[in-house]
């Protein structure tokens, strides 16, 4: 039996004869190899994005919405009546098993006003455990405490953006700041988290105890009325469970019967994230399966051409067999020569492939993600490609009869 | 003067009664082709021994059967019917890649058309049997350039086929032939490209290998002043042997 780097030898230099062949065969492979990487990058791009997006949203995290009110047969919109109240979400914390937390809040857009600076943002009433269920640390300072929320003192956590627009350079920590003319001092500033899935900017917001938003700057119809409650369950997998507790909890606490629609809503973002991460996954795999269609046409170029190279070489192949090569060294000569030139153009695709989806990245703003298993996958799958469409002409080959091989002209 | 050769080749299993073995004994064989229906019979219950050292000839005008012949002697057809057994081995039970494996240790051969790979230098020509049987490629390298310079081409190891002269070209082939220390050398018509002086030079070559190397060469050829350099004549007519016997000195 031949050893392999011999016959690795001997197919090089086959290859080097007809090299403006061999260059154009892998170049059905480099392009079939480019896209496959490109397109997975955008997929995995897409991944990344909404993977990101999850965690900045906060993990195992239920929204519960006040429902909408029915107003002599005409249906309101969501959130018109003031259902939900800070002793729901009391109640949610103690009596449901598998949630974490509870943040409940209270809102609204407020003119912010520092010296002869000021902001339009939307300041959020809440509670300290917001910053745990929304996975949301401080850059500087420290949160409020549950005694500030006690006492509805006059504190507040602005956002790395409204920072940008009321301080510039100014530590805004310990500073006073302005919101609907009532004083309010600086305590901490929230990291920066970029924008959420619906496309705000999260950091574009000021944190004040619920208390206080309830009092002093959005007077509410009802006593602790809060606009949303934020919760977290203890596990991912007890996403589910949490829902189904708080709905119950809160039905009964509401008094609505088995029949009657609830008059708040809960929404898992979670779940709803997940579902949007399976779809930019199914979305990658259909992006990779019609890229690795040319994939497999580079496969039969290959095949082509080592077919018409067996036909060529059909002299070269009786002298071989006379001289004593078996039905698998005249096999393994051909198998080699298409699989060097498929893993050839696969690695020069994996390079094109890689840099031409980061440049390409790099100017239309997407964030491409090359996985090592991307590649990995594309130099696996070239290989196969250069054995598959490779052992036809091969077997062809090693069938030849020798007398007639030596013979033909 | 082929230094390689006085190496000890293990003696193949005597399975044969007869205390003396032949190197070739080919027994009542017969090769028929059909042509789209047609039965042509190549070979006709053709019998004969060769034995070691021997230096024959074959002669006969074209489509007497000499090149079937050939092609069976030489593994590279099987016979109808008949028995061939090389070295005492009944050759028509083996396989193909057996069939190779002979080809590759026992049997060289030398063609008309020289058969060389082009774009291939003379020593790697040479080197090709030894790719078949897994030698390591520095000793494949040795023992092809001394190979190249048994056969007179010391120095021109590095130089292509079409770089040679056609004399220059079938010694290269010889040279591929004797490589892997065969004990036979069919050689097909191997002067039928070369003109008179090179095809004696080339005669010369075979002459002294057989002599001095003890190699069995079998050789087919149209001129009687080439089958005047073996030692045996056998002619061919028809698929038959019409005449065996010893060269005219």
């Amino acid at each position: 039996m031949i050893n392999i780097p011999s016959a690795v030898k001997i197919s090089l230099r086959a290859l080097r004869v007809n090299k403006m062949r061999s260059g154009l065969t892998m170049l059905g492979m480099i392009i079939g190899v480019t896209a496959v990487i490109a397109m997975l990058a955008v997929g995995g791009g897409a991944k990344s994005m909404i993977g990101n997006q999850i965690a900045s949203m906060g993990s195992n995290l239920i929204i519960i919405l006040p429902g909408a009110s029915t107003s002599g047969g005409v249906r309101m919109s969501s959130g018109t009546t003031p259902t939900l109240s800070m002793k729901d979400a009391e109640a949610i914390l103690k009596s449901c098993p598998a949630v974490a937390d509870v943040a409940p809040g209270l809102g609204g857009v407020a003119q912010v006003v520092y010296r002869h600076q000021n902001w339009s943002t939307f300041v959020n009433g809440t509670t300290p455990s917001v910053l745990d269920i929304r996975d949301w640390s401080l850059s500087a300072g420290r949160p409020f405490t549950d005694q500030e929320v006690k006492t509805a003192a006059t504190v507040a956590l602005l956002g790395q953006m409204v920072v940008d627009n009321l301080f510039g350079d100014v530590d805004p920590v310990g500073q006073i700041v302005r919101i609907k003319g009532i004083p309010f001092q600086v305590i901490g500033v929230l990291a920066a988290k970029g924008q959420s899935i619906m496309g705000q900017d999260q950091d574009d917001t000021v944190f004040v105890p619920i208390t206080t938003a309830q009092r002093k700057l959005f007077g509410t119809a009802f006593p602790g009325m809060v606009r949303a409650i934020a919760v977290k369950a203890k596990t991912e997998d007890a996403l589910s469970d949490a829902e189904e507790q708080i709905t119950q909890l809160l039905k009964q606490r509401h008094h609505i019967g088995p029949n009657q629609d609830a008059d708040f809503s809960v929404r898992n973002l979670t779940s709803m994230m997940e579902a949007a991460q399976s779809a930019a996954n199914t979305m990658t795999i259909l992006l990779g399966a019609i890229a690795s269609v040319s994939l497999l046409v580079g496969g039969i170029g290959i095949m082509n051409i080592m077919l018409v190279s067996v036909t060529e070489r059909t002299r070269e192949i009786g002298i071989r067999m006379a001289v004593g090569a078996k039905t698998w060294d005249i096999r393994l000569q051909f198998i080699i020569e298409a699989v060097i030139l498929s893993l050839f153009g696969g690695t020069i695709g994996i390079l094109v492939g890689s840099i031409g989806s980061k440049v390409t990245g790099y100017f239309i703003g997407w964030p491409m993600v090359i996985s090592p298993l991307s590649v990995m996958l594309s130099f696996g799958f070239s290989a196969l490609i250069g054995i598959f469409f490779g052992f036809y002409p091969a077997y062809k080959a090693s069938l030849l009869n020798p007398i007639e091989a030596l013979r033909y002209e | 003067m082929w230094a390689l050769r006085p190496r000890k080749r293990p003696k193949p299993p005597d399975r044969r009664v007869c205390s003396k073995m032949a190197l070739i004994q080919v027994d009542h064989i017969t090769k028929v082709y059909d042509l789209g229906g047609v039965k042509v019979n190549a070979l006709n219950d053709v019998s004969v021994t060769i034995e070691q050292k021997e230096f024959v000839a074959i002669m006969g005008p074209s489509g007497s059967g000499k090149s079937t012949f050939m092609n069976i002697l030489g593994c590279l057809d099987q016979p109808s019917s008949g028995e061939y057994l090389l070295e005492g081995e009944a050759v028509s039970k083996l396989s193909g890649d057996q069939l190779a494996e002979i080809r590759n240790k026992r049997i060289g051969f030398v063609f008309q058309g020289f058969n060389l790979l082009s774009r291939t230098s003379a020593v790697e020509n040479v080197e090709l049997p030894m790719l078949y049987n897994g030698r390591p490629a520095k000793d494949r390298r040795e023992r092809a350039l001394l190979a190249l310079k048994a056969v007179g081409l010391e120095g021109r190891d590095h130089h292509h086929p079409n770089q040679l002269s056609g004399g220059e070209q079938q010694r290269v082939a010889i040279a591929r032939a004797i490589v892997n220390d065969s004990s036979i050398i069919l050689a097909d018509e191997p002067t039928g490209n070369l003109d008179t002086k090179t095809s004696f030079e080339i005669m010369n070559l075979f002459v002294r290998l057989n002599q001095e190397s003890h190699i069995t060469i079998v050789l087919v050829t149209h001129e009687s002043d080439i089958a005047k350099f073996s030692q045996r004549i056998i002619r061919f007519l028809d698929g038959k042997i019409i005449s065996d016997q010893a060269a005219p000195k």
